[in-house]
């Protein structure tokens, strides 16, 4: 049997995975429906583009669903804090959300141009919002959440919604808009051709340099102003979970200490550009499915750069520190993040076996052609 | 404190979003199966116009299917934005099915509902039925998981308090899993969307033969619904009784509000067949008694005594006095953990902790509880009996007349030839509101029936809820409304638009209403 700090990292990793996961499989089809507007210029043309995901937004979406839940199984405090604490932000994220299955499923049921380009503009709000809300709820992680417990560890969040929305996070929420729509681009150039095809491409150019360059100005001033959390006293691993136990200090540079201790853990960051570059290369030589490879692998690495630096904080608390939730006293109990790894050990590669069928069934190229033939069963 | 507002306004949002998301779940419930059994045929036959069948009910089925998922979305949330300290509290055991649920059910169903939409042209026959039917074990999976997680909160099996984490724990994963209150709400919930969706069919099929509309296509599918719907009738009410047993087992004061039971009777009990229960007086003013008839019910034997909820109060005033004490003690341990006194009183009274807690309503310490603040803790364990006295028998009513309803229909797709019986098939058209009815009042009776608590026993609702503010609350709950409402809309209008338009909207060339070249419909 694993001990409790062993599932304790484990699980640190597998919400990071579930996390990349929802990034590449629901990010693409989030980023699809946020160019929809711009790169289909036509009823035929947005027809084409949704239903290059139009059978897979579905099952995407779940990664989106599960990782939720998983944060609900392994994390109850972070997911009881945080999902409260951002109440409006988490509220937008759904409203968004609900544009989507009746953006998707009932845009085309009626022969209508005003109706169609309606849910259009729904779809890219359910494609948009969501990535942007993510990014900016990261950039508020990293500078701490004002939130406290009290005897019961009743949580409350004492900020207001709109102080989520200061400079450092939006420029989160602008790595994390530009990394989506970047994916999809890329996805879209591969499953499309022609005019299309182009139209993604060049979108997908610009988000990608967007992406890096906001990535890089946001390490910048991470590094320059913007403390990080440190854990002061002694840390057990292996002790009950109780995140009102220990005493944190804010600290210049913190987030980088992580890097400074293992140097190995560079590679991240390095897989971010590295992935990036390589990914813009391809795309912009015609090898879509390799560049697909590659912004998957850039996605990993963004979200692991924060993950790491932060580590081992989750949710660190701005307004009463030694509150701030950690991997080591915010988990469930030993008895269920076993039961919870052993699910995920069975489940997660049965359900990438079946994702990839899926894939494989509806592989190709979407055209116009298909759309017209296809008039009564397609998006 | 926290306010009452609060709580009664995040009730209300979370009543108003689950009773709206319940109105899609037991059609697609349903739906997945009678596909299953349409595609099913036509792959034995090859006859063509079971494929359509498949088809065009499969894309109401997706119709419905979109504002499941958009509202399934919600209740996922919610639990963390609204019921925060609930969330903390039972976490630990309650966040494992609802993830397991996303792992092993919502990804089956969500990636070959996909296929089955689009891999008409891409798949050979036996692959697709294969498709049909992993979306429908997809669908029935997370109905199981959900209600896993639903029946632990009527019953909490297998947990345990912990002091140091402030929290339940899970102690037996087993227990929880095999727990009977989930198996009893599983059968009896999946059956609910089983008749709902035979209902759909057989509604529709029935304005069909009404109008004389596709009238082969009509008959095959009022015969499949009305077998399918007559065994899922009889499942219901079989099962149905089996949760009115658990309910007896696990939830004393929910079978006893339902029944309107104020005195305990010498076993086997009378059921109240009607009455008119008098909440301020603590009796009925007349009932209409059947002898034996709930003590058979309510606990499968003569002997058994169903306690009444007079003498349930004076039980769980002995258990909040206990209560208290344990409340007490874990302040003190909450303070000082090597209290060696504390925590000896803290074990002795660990058991009836949540119904100390059921005094925080009312006060902040232990020491300010007077006689009157007792009685009134005492009180709210008990839902009140009106609501769900009747709610049941609403329930139950329809029940009997769906029995009704769908033995008629199947001997007379037996019989004669079904399109003539027009009274039948008027039947069946009016009766096509009544399975949601049906379900909603059962949900009612189900969660309003477990107040105070949201975890049986453990957790009282009004502790469970967010720090935020009515203010938060009232803006939400004004989102919430304003969306449902748009999308039901719209919702309707599509089902309404292509339930009218029938077979024909497939454009195959084989029926009434095909979509002209100029105006295609599409999808
Ligand atoms: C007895 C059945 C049942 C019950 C009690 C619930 N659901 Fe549900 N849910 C389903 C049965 C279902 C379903 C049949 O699987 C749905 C409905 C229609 C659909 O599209 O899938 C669904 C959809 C659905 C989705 C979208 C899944 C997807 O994208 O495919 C989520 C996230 C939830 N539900 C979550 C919940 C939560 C958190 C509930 C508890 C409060 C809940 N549901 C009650
Ligand atoms: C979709 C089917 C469901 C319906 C229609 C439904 C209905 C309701 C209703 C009417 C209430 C309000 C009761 C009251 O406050 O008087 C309620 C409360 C609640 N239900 Fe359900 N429920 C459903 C499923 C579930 C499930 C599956 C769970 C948990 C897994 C759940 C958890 C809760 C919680 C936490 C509350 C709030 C606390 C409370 O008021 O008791 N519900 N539900
Ligand atoms: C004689 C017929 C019936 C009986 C005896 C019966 C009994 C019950 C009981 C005792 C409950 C409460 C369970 C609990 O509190 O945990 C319940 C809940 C419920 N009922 Fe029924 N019922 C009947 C018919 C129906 C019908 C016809 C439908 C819908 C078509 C239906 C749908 C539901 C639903 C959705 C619930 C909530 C889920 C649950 O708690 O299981 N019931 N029923």
């Amino acid at each position: 049997m694993l001990d409790y700090p062993t599932l304790k990292i484990i699980w640190w990793l597998l919400v990071g995975v579930l996390l990349v996961g929802f990034a590449v499989m629901d990010g693409h089809d989030m980023g699809v429906g946020t160019l929809l507007p711009f790169v289909g210029r036509n009823d035929l043309e947005r027809r084409v583009v949704i239903n290059t995901v139009g059978p897979h937004w579905d099952g995407n979406q779940v990664w989106f669903i599960t990782g939720g839940g998983a944060i609900f199984a392994a994390w109850p405090l972070v997911y009881a804090t945080a999902f409260s604490g951002f109440y409006w932000a988490m509220l937008a994220v759904l409203w968004a959300l609900f544009f989507r299955p009746v953006g998707f499923d009932y845009r085309s049921k009626i022969h209508d141009a005003t109706w169609r380009s309606t849910w259009d503009w729904g779809l890219f709000i359910g494609g948009a919002v969501p990535p942007l809300i993510f990014g900016v709820a990261f950039g508020n992680l990293l500078q701490g959440v004002p939130f406290g417990f009290d005897d019961s560890l009743v949580s409350t969040y004492t900020g207001s919604f709109w102080q989520l929305l200061n400079p450092f996070a939006l420029l989160a929420g602008v790595v994390s808009s530009a990394m989506i729509t970047f994916h999809g681009a890329v996805y879209l150039a591969h499953r499309t051709e022609g005019i299309i095809q182009q139209r993604a491409r060049r979108a997908g150019l610009w988000a990608g340099i967007l992406m890096l360059v906001a990535f890089s100005v946001a390490g910048l001033w991470l590094a320059r102003s913007i403390p990080g959390y440190v854990i002061t006293s002694l840390v057990d691993p292996a002790a009950l979970s109780n995140p009102m136990a220990k005493t944190v200090t804010r600290e210049a540079g913190a987030w980088f200490a992580n890097y400074h201790k293992a140097p190995l853990t560079l590679l991240v960051p390095a897989l971010a550009y590295a992935g990036a570059l390589l990914a813009m290369a391809l795309l912009s030589l015609g090898r879509t499915g390799w560049a697909f490879v590659a912004s998957s692998v850039a996605i990993a690495g963004i979200i692991g750069t924060a993950g790491v630096a932060m580590f081992p904080f989750v949710m660190p608390s701005s307004s009463m520190p030694n509150a701030s939730l950690t991997v080591w006293d915010s988990v469930s109990s030993k008895g269920t993040l076993g039961i919870m790894l052993v699910a995920t050990l069975i489940f997660v590669p049965i359900i990438i076996f079946y994702t990839a069928w899926a894939y494989r069934v509806m592989a190709g190229k979407v055209t116009a052609a298909y759309v017209q033939k296809n008039d009564h069963s397609a998006y | 404190m926290i306010s009452e507002q609060l709580v009664d306004l995040s009730r209300l949002q979370f009543a108003v979003t689950a009773l709206y998301h319940f109105l899609f779940v037991p059609l697609t419930l349903g739906m997945v199966w009678i596909l299953v059994v349409m595609e099913s045929v036509y792959v034995m036959t090859g006859k063509a116009v079971y494929k359509d069948m498949t088809r065009f009910w499969g894309k109401l089925f997706g119709i419905n299917f979109a504002l499941g998922v958009t509202t399934g979305i919600t209740m996922e949330f919610q639990f963390g934005t609204n019921w925060a300290y609930y969330s903390h509290y039972v976490g630990d055991i309650f966040g494992a099915p609802l993830a397991i649920e996303g792992l092993m059910a919502f990804f089956l169903e969500s990636t070959f509902i996909g296929l089955f939409f689009f891999g008409w042209d891409r798949l050979s026959r036996p692959k697709h039925l294969m498709v049909t039917l992993l979306m429908a074990v997809g669908t029935n999976l997370s109905a199981l998981w959900i209600l896993i997680a639903n029946g632990w909160m009527q019953n909490p099996v297998g947990a345990e308090f912990n002091y140091t984490t402030m929290r339940m724990e899970l102690v037996d994963f087993w227990a929880m899993l095999f727990n009977p209150d989930a198996q009893a709400k599983f059968v009896h919930t999946v059956s609910a969307g089983y008749v709902t969706a035979s209902t759909f069919v057989l509604s529709i099929s029935a304005w069909y033969l009404l109008k004389g509309q596709d009238v082969e296509f009509a008959k095959r599918s009022f015969r499949v619904a009305s077998a399918f719907g007559l065994a899922s009738v009889l499942s219901v009410i079989v099962l149905g009784d089996e949760s009115g047993y658990t309910v007896g087992e696990a939830q004393q004061t929910k079978l006893a509000a339902m029944e309107a039971m104020w005195e305990t009777e010498p076993a086997p009990a009378s059921f109240n067949l009607v009455a008119s229960p008098n909440e301020a007086a603590g009796k009925n003013n007349w009932a209409v008694e059947i002898p034996w008839v709930m003590g058979l019910i309510g606990t499968r034997s003569t002997t058994r005594e169903i306690p009444g909820i007079h003498q349930i109060k004076d039980k769980n005033r002995i258990r909040i006095l206990s209560g208290m004490q344990a409340v007490q003690a874990l302040e003190q341990l909450r303070r000082n953990p090597q209290d060696a006194a504390a925590k000896q009183n803290f074990e002795a009274h660990k058991a009836d902790l949540g119904f100390g807690l059921l005094l925080k309503k009312y006060v902040v310490h232990m020491d300010e509880v007077t006689p009157g603040i007792l009685q009134k803790a005492v009180d709210d364990t008990i839902p009140r009996v009106t609501p769900m006295f009747w709610g049941f028998r609403a329930m139950v009513g329809l029940a009997a007349l769906l029995l009704a309803l769908f033995v008629t229909a199947f001997i007379g797709t037996l019989q004669t030839r079904c399109e003539d019986m027009r009274w039948l098939l008027k039947w069946a058209l009016w009766m096509l509101p009544a399975p949601w009815l049906a379900c909603e009042l059962g949900w009612f009776v189900a969660e309003y029936g477990r107040q105070p608590w949201t975890i049986y026993g453990v957790l009282p609702t009004h502790l469970s809820v967010s720090t935020l503010t009515p203010g938060n609350l009232y803006g939400s709950l004004a989102g919430f409304v304003g969306f449902y409402t748009l999308l039901l809309v719209v919702e309707m209008y599509l089902m309404v638009k292509f339930a009218r338009l029938g077979p024909g909207s497939l454009g195959t060339g084989r029926y009434r209403n095909e979509p002209s070249t100029t105006h295609p419909v599409a999808a």
